[in-house]
């Protein structure tokens, strides 16, 4: 399929995913105008919605490049789910215990959580690669013990806040919110009580993330067009016979492979504990990051800069969504259903190309029996 | 055949086109064949031979075009229609299941039940009466595992007989089969038709439509050339109409200068995916300056033995040894970097990755060396201008480095795979089945590439079923049995019938038949 054809069969999904959202929505007794209204204005109606959106959306774009790339290397990343998980404790515990100056310990705190999760992953790639164990069974074992280790680390009396279901808070050095500091200054709150518009922006945890995001996206995307070791893993991906045969190291590449995607959504994280959390709590079940990520990898055709949008797009429903209760009264859920529709449509380009040939056949009056 | 049988049009196809998109795979083409005829259907790969027969036998709707079954007009939209209008298709790859029995598999469809328990012996009866009436022996109780490709392939046309066929259509029936097992399709082929069935073969080789077809139809991109009577013509004269200029069927070559030792297999063993000896203490030499063919029966262990060779898998005991160097259970990596290069059996599964362009396919080996990449970075502007030199030399079409490999027809697939493996100047050429599925006007081409490596002083070890190949190229011919070698013959001194008594087993001096 042609690029072109791509992009529009993806806007015509997600269209269609609206719709069916609407067709729910209108049986369940709502008017649908009046909650996809409800829902465009609880994205874009203030900056404070928007920068919400936009933090919402981070980890799942990352974790979506994670996949994604994983994808192109002919892997399925299940594991994001508990590689996120590992990236968010080892970030969390860096930045509670290490004392470095800010900016650099932010940093190190994200570098070390993609390294934990990196190595995490990288279990996954070493079982494929040594005994053929398929990833995806691996990789869902390895998310629940990613779970109960994160519950596990918090009865260290170390890392948990007493009285609490949560650790430490990280270290001021370590956050990397947008002006986090200067916000909650004398001096910072007044500028802002005069400035309404920032104010507003500014009021929800805005954090480098999303800068980190798009960085990564261009970081992947260039990987795997413009170096030899995307050449291998792609390959790899695409043939691995052939990539065996040319000389490529196939196990290797595996494991490589499986490595990077865990420390990408080890970064998403880490990203969301130093700029959003700032703590991890105990887990009674998974929250999803991982697995939205493969949503929104699938939305983006598993190309790492559509990613962005895709994840925008997610990250802007599960939002302007979660308003539609409060302010209507309609389920939440229709925006899953919605979502879910929308991956479903995108995931199947032969219904578009099946609707395509009914149409002409039509159009020149065959008969179709 | 008599004439009053020649009458009955069994088949008409009538201005049929399909298209694809914008491609024109069959472009208004007229087919008539007549009850009891043997029609053979010529053409280079992707001609629409196929797809032609695809339309006849309901696996395609033709975008416009009529076909008539015995003179009355049929809407055919579907397999099931077909076989219920008497057309019966064997494919080229066998659809049997390997685990059951000769009959369950003829009968799978279409059992023969008392209530609902299966009469095997009534089906096993009708089964033995069609097969002695066509002269198509089959050991009826025999799993499909444990017979031969050429009974398997008995098996498919009982299959279609069972089912009522009046009408068989048979794509590319020989590719399959050693020289024996042809000439007894070829006899069992007579017999269906002088008992009143019609035949369609899809080939492209030249020699069997003049053995066994009657009338001979030939396409050429998607457009009916001509349907000729095939005792009036050559095989220089059907060759030339398949692919629209004159076709050199003899291969050049300089007189052998033979050089030195350059690859030296002593005694190896390797064992198969079920972990048997596939390969069962096989020795042999390749000289510089030669082309050596290994003939075999498929699944004798040449397979394994080029695995082995290029480090692809184990080899168990003994070695190779490349120019000095012993290459034994080396990486392939190692290998393809001592200076030996192969153009691998199956091309879409090991020699190129489909999702890649043309660029990207011609580096395979070679990616991680400048030009093409300094530090780990990818040139695209000097991979391309590779790409650009070699497609042009080796004439791929289309001559677009960013097309995708898996969109080229199979002869540009393999270019591409020869162009890089030549371009890799290796010392040994190992050519797998290199012509497999090509047309003749690619197989010239191959051949030329082959013989050209052979005369500027470099070894070629060639392993091929098409015993044409081998006998026209090699210097030397080994023939592999059982995963030994059981003799080497000089090219001179080889024969088809020779050769095929070595490829089954049996010493020339001691036949068993």
């Amino acid at each position: 399929m042609k690029k072109n054809n791509k992009f529009i069969v993806t806007l015509f999904s997600i269209f269609l995913g609206l719709v069916v959202g609407a067709i729910i929505l209108f049986i369940s007794g709502y008017n649908p105008i009046e909650a996809y209204q409800v829902m465009f204005m609880g994205i874009f109606g203030s900056p404070k919605y928007i920068s919400y959106t936009i933090v919402r959306s981070t980890p799942i774009i990352i974790t979506g490049i994670s996949v994604a790339f994983a994808f192109k290397t002919g892997l399925f990343n299940i594991g994001a789910e508990g590689q996120f998980i590992i990236g968010s404790i080892f970030a969390m515990i860096a930045g509670y215990l290490f004392k470095l100056p800010p900016v650099i310990h932010g940093l190190v705190a994200i570098l070390v959580g993609a390294l934990a999760a990196g190595i995490w992953a990288g279990i996954v790639g070493v079982l494929k690669s040594k005994f053929g164990i398929n990833e995806v069974i691996s990789s869902i074992m390895l998310n629940w013990i990613a779970l109960y280790m994160n519950n596990y680390f918090l009865t260290f009396p170390l890392l948990r806040r007493p009285n609490s279901d949560a650790s430490f808070k990280v270290l001021d050095t370590a956050k990397i919110n947008f002006l986090g500091q200067w916000k909650v200054s004398e001096a910072g709150k007044a500028f802002l009580k005069d400035n309404k518009f920032l104010r507003e922006l500014l009021n929800p945890p805005v954090n480098y993330g999303f800068l980190i995001a798009i960085l990564l996206a261009i970081l992947v995307w260039y990987i795997l067009k413009h170096t030899t070791l995307g050449y291998q893993l792609k390959a790899v991906g695409y043939n691995k016979d052939a990539a065996e045969y040319g000389g490529i190291n196939i196990k290797k590449n595996i494991v490589v492979s499986m490595m990077i995607a865990g420390a990408i959504s080890g970064i998403a994280g880490a990203t969301q504990v130093l700029g959003v959390e700032h703590q991890i709590g105990i887990l009674a079940a998974s929250q999803g990051y991982g697995f939205n990520g493969m949503a929104v990898s699938l939305i983006a055709g598993n190309n790492p800069l559509a990613t962005i949008p895709a994840g925008l797009l997610f990250g802007g429903l599960t939002y302007g969504g979660g308003k539609l209760n409060s302010l209507i009264g309609a389920p939440s859920e229709v925006i899953n259903i919605a979502i879910g529709s929308i991956v479903f449509f995108v995931a199947m380009p032969k219904l578009f190309e099946m609707f395509g040939k009914i149409f002409t056949r039509r159009k020149r009056g065959e008969n179709l029996d | 055949m008599t004439t009053e049988k020649m009458d009955i049009k069994a088949i008409e196809m009538k201005n049929i086109t399909k298209k694809f998109g914008d491609f024109t795979a069959n472009d208004n083409i007229d087919l008539t064949v007549h009850k009891g005829e043997i029609h053979a259907l010529l053409g280079e790969n992707g001609a629409g031979k196929s797809t032609l027969m695809n339309v006849l036998y309901g696996l395609y709707t033709p975008t416009s075009g009529d076909i008539y079954i015995n003179s009355k007009k049929v809407n055919i939209t579907n397999p099931n229609i077909a076989i219920k209008n008497g057309i019966g298709m064997v494919h080229q790859h066998f659809m049997l299941v390997d685990t059951f029995t000769v009959v369950e598999n003829i009968i799978l469809g279409m059992e023969t039940t008392n209530g609902a328990v299966l009469n095997i012996k009534e089906a096993t009866k009708r089964v033995e009466e069609i097969s002695k009436k066509y002269g198509l022996l089959v050991d009826c109780h025999a799993k499909i595992q444990d017979i031969s490709v050429g009974m398997q392939q008995r098996v498919e046309i009982l299959k279609a007989l069972y089912r009522g066929a009046d009408i068989l259509i048979l794509d590319e029936p020989t590719a399959v089969l050693t020289p024996q097992e042809i000439d007894e399709l070829i006899n069992i082929i007579h017999s269906l038709a002088d008992q009143g069935k019609t035949i369609i073969i899809i080939t492209h080789k030249l020699k069997e439509i003049k053995a066994v077809a009657d009338y001979c139809t030939i396409i050429r991109r998607g457009k009916k050339i001509d349907t000729v009577k095939v005792e009036d013509v050559n095989e220089e004269n059907l060759a030339e109409m398949m692919v629209g200029r004159e076709v050199s069927f003899v291969t050049d070559k300089k007189p052998i200068n033979r050089g030195k030792k350059i690859l030296n297999i002593n005694n190896v063993l390797i064992k198969d995916n079920r972990k048997l000896n596939a390969v069962n203490g096989l020795s042999l030499e390749l000289h510089s300056g030669e082309i050596l063919g290994i003939a075999g029966v498929d699944g004798n262990g040449q397979s394994e033995l080029i695995e082995g060779i290029t480090g692809l898998r184990h080899i168990e005991s003994g070695n190779v040894i490349l120019d000095g160097k012993d290459i034994t259970n080396k990486t392939p990596f190692e290998i393809i970097n001592s200076g030996l290069s192969n153009i691998p059996e199956d091309r879409q599964k090991r020699g190129l990755v489909l999702d890649f362009t043309i660029a990207e396919n011609m580096i395979l080996e070679n990616y991680h060396k400048e030009p093409f990449s300094k530090k780990g970075r990818l040139n695209h502007k000097s991979i391309e201008d590779f790409s650009k030199k070699l497609i042009e030399k080796f004439d791929v079409r289309p001559n677009n480095p960013s097309q995708k490999v898996g969109a080229l027809s199979g002869g540009n697939q393999q270019k591409v795979i020869i162009a890089r493996e030549v371009t890799n100047n290796p010392e040994v050429l190992i050519a797998a089945q290199p012509t497999r599925g090509l047309d003749v006007g690619a197989i010239e081409y191959v051949h030329r590439y082959l013989i050209e490596q052979r005369d500027n002083g470099k070894a070629v070890l060639l392993i091929s079923f098409e015993l044409d190949e081998v006998i026209n190229l090699s210097d030397r011919i080994a023939v592999i049995y059982e995963g030994q070698i059981v003799d080497i013959i000089d090219a001179k001194d080889a024969d088809e019938r020779k050769l095929g008594l070595l490829m089954a087993g049996g010493g020339v001096n001691n036949e068993k038949k």
